[in-house]
């Protein structure tokens, strides 16, 4: 794949719960290892727009490929062997509670008959110390702080070798350090694995750090787009008011 | 006046749309369970908790059910000179209702319960969509297994929990006299017929059917917000006990045709 190619095309899509109308027409094109960034405020239809570019909500009208992949068209078969190659990084983490370290890396794999027990532990081991956690294995998620949290959640979203991630608010709820730290930490992901990105973010501080482009969304429409400089720039008074 | 026809309104659509949902939910489990990607692990390893981790409740509660039913039998049959046919009266008692209805409940309040927290809590920290989008299915998951789980596991605590009351009447009958323990178990397994056996397994499949399905409904289909998990765990519980006695019903109409 070259560096100019569309790892992910969106066209027309439209989303409405009821009679309210959630995404308008949206069109999105991400390129092979670009992060692109999705700002706006609560309720501007930020979340439903990654829930629908991986499958968990089906939009009403429009086209998604992924991956060379009609994703509306996918039999749930070939949808599940499709989401081994995507990676979602959910707002909470969403960790399976009642399982350890280890079982929560070991979940996305437990399909893949291809690495023997040893080699998913020496994958798994490797995961954490890539993101910082070495040494967790056995401890539970109710034993970690928000950060290591979510630094787990993303191990497990990077066990699999994703070539796309999602990323639901990654920094919410952290502290200015942490936050810093797990923006650098998918900067690092980003360039060492070459993956392409769609992050989801209120974090000025994260989205100046991780956007090649970004896009501003408004009562489920693009209201703009560009690079975070010229958006910080932006004569239009209420994304000026985001950047701050 | 137009609100109160509004609130119903809305609440006669929402009650459609969850009979609606139920029915497909019920559907899919179906389907389901004899899918080719049968979670068989994860199966046994709810067998595990379900039936395993539930034997000392079960055990406890048809130990005392089988002393304090013989305690207060034995008065009764006293007052006829019928005290010998204690020992018959109390196993067909316990083999045909008490123990299976008594079992169920048991399981609706300790598993139900459980099951419904479980996956409402996990629906609500969107633990379940993680599931999705790791490639797992997740109906199949946690949905399917826990339902096999409780069908399989209900019949083998029914029966454990018939042996333990039947100790449990024994003791009773040593209490106020001396009865050997082959002599009360000859006395007792002479009125219990193999249809009483049969019918009794067979109703605590469907007892543990209800239950995994009610359950893992409540649990799955959870509002969000940790009020949804508390109002899943207690529909659970509610909504199962008041299906065993309703099937029950069914099965006592259904046996008395055969016997």
């Amino acid at each position: 794949m070259n560096q100019n190619e569309t790892i992910l095309r969106v066209k027309n899509l439209s989303k409405s719960f009821g009679e309210k109308q959630v995404l308008s027409d949206i069109n999105i094109e991400v390129l092979k290892g670009e992060t692109m960034v999705i700002i706006g405020m609560s309720g501007s239809g930020k979340s439903v727009l990654i829930k629908c570019l991986i499958g968990l909500i089906t939009p009403d009208t429009g086209e998604i490929n992924i991956l060379n992949n009609d994703l509306l068209s996918l039999k749930k078969k070939a949808l599940n062997t499709l989401r081994t190659k995507l990676g979602f990084l959910f707002q909470s983490a969403a960790l399976y509670d009642s399982m350890t370290v280890q079982e929560n890396l070991a979940f996305p794999m437990r399909n893949n008959f291809d690495l023997s027990k040893a080699e998913k532990l020496t994958a798994m081991e490797k995961v954490l110390e890539e993101v910082g956690l070495a040494g967790t294995l056995q401890q539970m998620p109710a034993e970690l702080s928000g950060g290591m949290r979510k630094r787990l959640g993303l191990a497990r979203t990077l066990i699999m070798q994703p070539e796309f991630i999602f990323y639901d608010e990654p920094t919410t709820g952290l502290d200015p350090i942490t936050s810093k730290e797990i923006s650098e930490l998918i900067l690092q992901v980003q360039e060492k694995y070459n993956t392409s990105s769609i992050l989801i973010t209120h974090d000025m501080a994260c989205a100046k750090l991780t956007a090649n482009r970004m896009i501003v969304l408004k009562d489920g429409k693009i209201a703009d787009e560009g690079n975070y400089e010229s958006l910080a720039k932006s004569p239009i008074s209420w994304i000026q008011n985001l950047f701050q | 006046m137009k609100s109160i026809v509004d609130t119903f309104f809305n609440f006669l659509l929402n009650q459609l749309y969850r009979i609606g949902q139920f029915g497909l939910f019920l559907q899919h489990s179906f389907s389901s369970l004899f899918s080719t990607q049968s979670e068989w692990k994860e199966t046994a390893k709810q067998c595990y908790l379900i039936g395993y981790k539930t034997l000392p409740l079960v055990g406890i509660t048809g130990f005392i059910m089988g002393l304090v039913l013989t305690i207060q039998t034995r008065p009764t049959l006293s007052d006829f000179g019928a005290e010998s046919w204690l020992p018959a009266m109390v196993s067909v008692s316990i083999v045909r209702e008490i123990g299976p209805v008594i079992t169920a409940l048991i399981c609706a309040g300790k598993v139900g319960s459980g099951i419904g927290a479980e996956l409402g809590s996990m629906n609500v920290t969107e633990q379940i969509d993680a599931m999705e989008v790791s490639g797992t299915n997740p109906f199949n998951y946690l949905v399917v297994t826990r339902i096999l789980a409780c069908a399989f596991m209900l019949p083998l605590l029914t029966i454990y929990n018939d042996i333990i009351s039947m100790l449990g009447s024994f003791m009773g009958v040593n209490i106020m006299g001396e009865v050997s323990i082959r002599l009360f178990f000859a006395s007792a397994l002479s009125e219990i017929s193999f249809l009483d056996i049969f019918s009794s397994l067979i109703k605590t499949f469907f007892f543990g059917l209800a239950i995994g399905i009610i359950s893992t409904y409540q649990g799955y289909y959870a509002q969000k917000g940790t009020v949804g998990v508390g109002a899943a765990a207690n529909a659970s519980v509610v909504i199962s006990s008041l299906l065993i006695f309703i099937l029950d019903m069914v099965a006592v109409q259904i046996s008395s045709l055969f016997s």
